[in-house]
């Protein structure tokens, strides 16, 4: 286990480091660095100002010297500065993660509490009437943009009860009962996109499982359909659900970046949007290499995961 | 298709053996796969709006008109107008072309190239295999949405852009599918007979190979085109895709659709139906592919 636990490490670290080097390099395709764009917005500057810019940038030294100096940085904690703020990034952006952690987990709640019960009665009743209205609706989740259906949620809550969600946020120690609602709003946006891939991968799992012998020998044993189904059948489906929302939770905070936008929630993805929108190249590299962690980090937990609900599961063999 | 009798011209049996037309196919799925139907019907009527985009509009769709600022949907404004004037409608429909093209070309460069490399990456196996799967992981290890969302930034907002963006996410799991089917492929008798006789790695691939992956292929194309067209809404909301002026349903949700969604609420509810339908028809049309094309993946 402790061999394996440092073999998933090894190679996590791999993948950031491939992905540090790939989100460098993205961001130098721009055509123009970040010094162009603060002369552009800021009209004309003499070119002794410029270089000193530069200097202070470090663009003046060679990429892979810049390269070097940014990993650095980040293994020592030293997240940069941003530069249409002035200050130093982490503390611009640590306020911001408990809001989007808070938001992720409720989406994923949703997500999960939405999912698993679908899939297991479409599963249930697979080929009749309510498994195809339930697919239809779980594919209709797929298919609408979380960031429209927020929008059409707070204009219908306008139109039916001519009541309006907070437009700027509310800490839940000001007032805990508008908070839930501010932040179950987008959650319920955002947890039913990704319910549709739980829903699918609950319902296909378990009707593998369905088919197997030891379900017949306890239906014969005459115990309860819905004993079968929940106690049974469900524990041995569970490990692809599992995958995928260990998966969904990572990916979650894609649907975040446009869902805090347009709930105008100060959290990272909407940070991220508005660093991109400035041109704070180094904050937005950063919080990408923050996500990628973040996302490397959920795939190990939900392997680790595996063996604690599988005793099948049997690490480094 | 042709009709191939067997050597034994017997009436009956040539009949029965005869491969069926494109019209029995498409009724054979239409039947067995209504939901799937109905989402190639949506497909084929985006398609159709596309294309004849100028015949279907009834106004100018980038023209302002102050007078017709924020209209009500009605006899003139179908489905209304926005704070400029301009109506929705033909808006709509003139969005429609500017989705599919992006949302196509991005699936079909991202599909191509992943392809590309899962069939080389597939076939040749080893370390290069083993170095290409990582490089995979590492794009894949973003989301589809942050990783373009930095693209289109690091590129600039204009169209082929936006089409890169999209498609450097895809390319990952494009070269998944075909590198796993290209795997049992290369196994295959065939191919074996074919190295027996001689041929070169490349044309083996590419010519013997690559053909197999068909089914695969267009079964990835229609689910990653839902997304694709997601992405783009995305990033035109949030003013990193498709530029002005052209009409994009995602630049139509945008920060001025917002503020005056209350007062106008078809300013949301329609650019983002459109969107919906064009992603749901594609999800449904893929699916139902997916089962027809390729048995394995079913219900995954």
């Amino acid at each position: 286990m402790k061999t394996y636990i440092a073999q998933r490490l090894g190679i996590g670290l791999l993948t950031l480091l491939g992905m540090s080097i790939v989100i460098f390099g993205m961001l130098r395709l721009a055509p123009g660095d970040i010094v162009d764009i603060l002369f552009s917005t800021g009209g004309y500057v003499n070119p002794s100002e410029r270089a000193a810019i530069e200097k202070e940038l470090g663009l003046d030294r060679p990429v892979w010297v810049q390269y070097v100096e940014w990993i650095r940085q980040i293994v020592t904690g030293d997240l940069g500065k941003s530069y249409r703020y002035d200050l130093p990034a982490w503390e611009i952006i640590r306020p911001l993660i408990p809001v989007t952690l808070e938001l992720a987990v409720l989406s994923l709640i949703v997500a999960v509490a939405l999912g698993v019960p679908l899939g297991v009665i479409s599963a249930v009743r697979q080929d009749t009437g309510l498994d195809y209205a339930l697919r239809v609706f779980s594919l209709a989740g797929l298919s609408m943009p979380s960031f429209w259906l927020g929008m059409v949620i707070i204009l219908s809550l306008v139109a039916w009860l001519g009541w309006i969600p907070p437009v700027t946020y509310v800490s839940p120690r000001e007032n805990f009962w508008l908070h839930a609602v501010q932040f179950t709003l987008p959650a319920l946006a955002v947890g039913y996109r990704s319910s549709a891939l739980i829903m699918r991968i609950t319902r296909s799992s378990l009707l593998e499982v369905m088919r197997e012998d030891y379900i017949r020998t306890a239906r014969a044993k005459g115990q309860s359909g819905r004993v079968v189904i929940w106690r049974h059948a469900l524990q041995n489906a569970i490990l692809p659900v599992v995958t995928v929302i260990g998966i969904e939770f990572a990916f979650l905070i894609g649907g975040l970046v446009v869902t805090e936008t347009v709930f105008n929630l100060p959290g990272v993805a909407r940070f991220l949007v508005e660093a991109i929108l400035w041109r704070d190249y180094p904050i937005v590299q950063n919080l990408v290499m923050f996500i990628a962690i973040v996302v490397i980090l959920s795939n190990l937990f939900v392997d680790m995961l595996y063996g604690f609900l599988d005793p099948r599961v049997r690490y480094g063999h | 298709m042709a009709t191939r009798p067997l050597g034994v011209e017997v009436p009956g049996v040539a009949l029965a053996l005869r491969r069926p037309g494109a019209w029995t196919v498409l009724a054979r799925f239409c039947r067995k796969k209504p939901l799937g139907a109905i989402g190639g019907f949506l497909m084929l009527v985006i398609l159709f709006t596309a294309v004849f985009a100028n015949q279907l509009q009834t106004h100018d769709p980038i023209a302002t008109d102050a007078g017709q600022s924020l209209a009500r949907p009605g006899a003139d404004h179908w489905l209304g107008s926005d704070h400029l004037g301009r109506d929705i409608y033909s808006r709509i429909v003139h969005g429609a072309r500017v989705s599919l093209i992006v949302g196509l070309a991005s699936t079909l460069l991202g599909s191509v190239l992943g392809g590309v490399i899962g069939l080389l990456s597939g076939y040749v196996g080893g370390k290069t295999d083993l170095i290409t799967q990582r490089v995979m992981d590492i794009l894949q290890g973003l989301p589809l949405l942050v990783l373009a969302l930095v693209m289109s930034a690091a590129l600039g907002p204009s169209i082929p852009n936006v089409v890169i963006a999209i498609s450097i996410p895809i390319i990952p799991r494009a070269a998944r599918v075909i590198r796993a089917s290209v795997l049992s492929i290369r196994e295959m008798q065939y191919v074996e007979a074919a190295r027996a006789v001689g041929l070169r790695h490349l044309r083996i691939a590419f010519r013997h190979i690559l053909p197999n992956t068909v089914g695969p292929f267009i079964v990835l194309c229609t689910a990653q085109l839902g997304s694709a067209i997601l992405v783009e809404a995305a990033l035109s909301f949030l003013g990193l895709g498709v530029p002005e002026p052209y009409p994009s349903w995602g630049r139509m949700l945008s920060v001025s659709a917002a503020e005056y969604a209350q007062k106008a609420p078809w300013l949301v509810l329609f650019p983002g139906l459109a969107i919906s339908l064009a992603v749901f028809g594609s999800n449904l049309l893929g699916d139902a592919l997916r089962d027809t094309l390729d048995p394995r993946l079913r219900g995954a």
